[in-house]
């Protein structure tokens, strides 16, 4: 297994007395990984300390070896990009390009290289003919493909979305859904915080259930979906087609549409 | 009782090239439960924002037709005059927030004290909506301490608190956990019973399906249809308009179960009970 990420017993708090994570402790490899939990269950902070934007508390995270409290963030950001939840906050520049160009510019030093590699990521969420454009004159949606744009760009191999499916459509939930199976095949380490069950019971290999600071589950994404108990407590819910699935007396843990058809045009329902 | 017009709506931003709403008609009921549909840019923000005025009041503009809330034309009226009728959760969250409030409880009180609600009344409405948002432990929190999906329940439960007569919702759920967002499409659905009129722009098909009475389905600033999620998401072209119907739809199609009247079923309830009489 190669290991890209190590957490070791990583607590955190804003303020004292308030421990926003608890004593977390886990390894990443190249598996895709989606972190779910209710509001307020720590899965942006955790994310922000994965980038080193903020330092723990208490325990170490190694990024590809490197321990976030030893080396800048700057530094980091060559192993590890991190797409924010709210795009307003990562946005600052006059044309879609030039935001996009930004961020390999600062690693590569090379004008054409950065221009190229930002085209190429605007091709990938499907912007090319929005270059040119202010960044806010986009809607909230196509501004959120540039803040993943942006990421992609400076080609990391560890990417981390924070729900990226905020606003979008069905076609710019087909978009990002490529855009994750792309990066997977290239080797890319994916991470993705998201509230939608059924986007991570289609794409994603394993699954990380945050409940109030601590871990709730961890496994296979399958596996994950089959603790309704504990999901239900951890205010989450199953994605649909299980729900369905559940409600007619199915045993197994259908996660798709076509593993429910195929289920139903060779088996018989006994209720 | 019809208690919000649309007729003739036409609007152009001002640096817009195109129309952002075309001929736009339609009539909704005191306590009727609308969602609007529609993909990226079609118009469901700019709808919602015609029905509180901002379009054209704030935004300017090109602007024809009328919207009649209560028979008060909103492009006539000041937005502040109309904003104890009507009330907006804002698509993004960060524009609902004061910024000048120290503490989440403070945030919910500022509309209260406009709308010149007696302090006894106002406190039990902001502890109301606060739980209901399941906000009240946080309620001593600054607005800009709290998560993303944290921040969302409070612009709702800011214009909740507010107890309009129609309440407009642009994609209020965004951010929101599997639970809690069930939670507020059943408060919401109360509402609606008590009489609130409900409007919801969403992407989220599944939640639409099971709680509209009706469906606005808009396509590039026109309105397509206007009628009930099964007869909506049974339309063969539905998928033109940028609309993948729900999962239980998808799933009916797919093996060609339809219900009694010739639709697709569109609610877990009512597949439920198709699929059992088809393969029980
Ligand atoms: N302030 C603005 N100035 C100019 N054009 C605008 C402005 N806001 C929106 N538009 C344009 O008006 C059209 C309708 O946009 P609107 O935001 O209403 O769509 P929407 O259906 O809410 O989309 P989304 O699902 O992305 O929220 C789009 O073409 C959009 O680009
Ligand atoms: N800057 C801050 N100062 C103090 N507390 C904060 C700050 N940012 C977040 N918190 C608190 O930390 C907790 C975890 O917040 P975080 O943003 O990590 O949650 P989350 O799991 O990403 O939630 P969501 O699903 O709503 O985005 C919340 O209770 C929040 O109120
Ligand atoms: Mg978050
Ligand atoms: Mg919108």
């Amino acid at each position: 297994m190669d290991e890209v990420i190590r957490v070791q017993n990583l607590s955190f708090a804003y303020k004292q007395d308030y421990e926003v994570l608890k004593n977390i402790s886990l390894v990443f490899d190249k598996k895709s990984t989606a972190i779910i939990g209710q509001n307020g269950a720590g899965k942006t902070t955790f994310v922000k300390l994965l980038k080193g934007l903020l330092k723990p508390t208490s325990g170490e995270i190694y990024i590809k070896g490197y321990n976030t409290k030893e080396v800048s963030t700057a530094f980091l950001s060559k192993y590890i990009g991190l797409v924010f939840q709210n795009p307003n906050d990562q946005i600052f520049k006059n044309t879609v390009l030039e935001e996009v160009m930004f961020g390999p510019l600062n690693i590569l030093k090379d004008k054409k290289q950065a221009q190229e590699n930002a085209i190429k990521a605007l091709e990938m969420v499907g912007l090319q003919d929005k270059m040119h454009i202010h960044p806010y004159d986009l809607g909230l949606s196509d501004r959120k493909l540039v803040s993943i744009a942006s990421i992609v760009s400076m080609d990391p191999d560890i990417i981390i979305l924070d729900e990226p499916t905020i606003a979008q459509d069905h076609k710019g939930n087909t978009i990002i859904k490529n855009v994750i199976k792309e990066l997977k095949e290239k080797g890319k380490l994916v991470i993705t915080i998201t509230h939608d069950m059924d986007f991570v019971a289609e794409i994603f290999e394993r699954t990380i259930v945050l409940n109030e600071g601590i871990i709730l589950l961890d496994g296979n994404t399958r596996e994950v979906f089959s603790q309704q108990e504990i999901l239900k407590k951890a205010y989450l819910e199953l994605p649909h087609v299980a729900q369905l699935a559940k409600k007619l007396g199915i045993k197994q843990t259908l996660l798709t549409e076509q593993e429910l058809i195929n289920f139903l045009k060779h088996n018989k329902l006994n209720n | 009782m019809v208690n919000l017009v649309v007729e003739h709506l036409k609007y152009r931003y001002p640096l817009g090239n195109e129309l952002a709403l075309e001929d736009i008609s339609f009539e909704v009921k005191k306590g009727e439960f609308i969602g609007i549909i529609g993909e990226n840019g079609s118009g469901k923000s700019t709808l919602c924002q015609a029905i509180v005025g901002l379009v054209p009041n704030f935004y300017k503009g090109a602007y024809g037709g009328k919207v009649l809330v209560k028979e008060i034309e909103v492009a006539q009226s000041d937005v502040s005059e109309i904003s104890s009728y009507v009330g907006i959760v804002f698509q993004n969250p960060f524009t609902q927030i004061t910024g000048s409030k120290l503490t989440v409880y403070e945030e919910v009180a500022f509309g209260l004290e406009n709308l010149g609600i007696p302090r006894e009344e106002m406190i039990k409405r902001i502890e109301e909506s606060l739980k209901l948002l399941r906000l009240f432990e946080y309620r001593h929190f600054n607005p800009f301490e709290l998560s993303g999906g944290q921040m969302q329940r409070l612009a709702i439960a800011s214009v909740i608190a507010m107890k309009p007569d129609i309440l407009v919702l642009d994609e209020p759920t965004s951010q929101l956990d599997p639970q809690g967002s069930e939670e507020v499409f059943q408060a919401i659905q109360d509402l609606a019973k008590n009489g609130m009129t409900i409007i919801i722009a969403e992407h989220k098909i599944e939640k639409i399906a099971s709680y509209a009475d009706k469906i606005i389905l808009l396509h590039k600033g026109k309105l397509v249809d206007f009628d009930t999620p099964e007869k909506i998401f049974s339309r063969e072209d539905i998928e033109e308009y940028g609309i993948v119907p729900p999962v239980y739809t998808r799933i009916c199609k797919s093996l060609n179960v339809k219900n009694e009247a010739g639709f697709y079923p569109v609610t877990l309830e009512q597949v439920y009970y198709e699929l059992v009489k088809v393969y029980g």
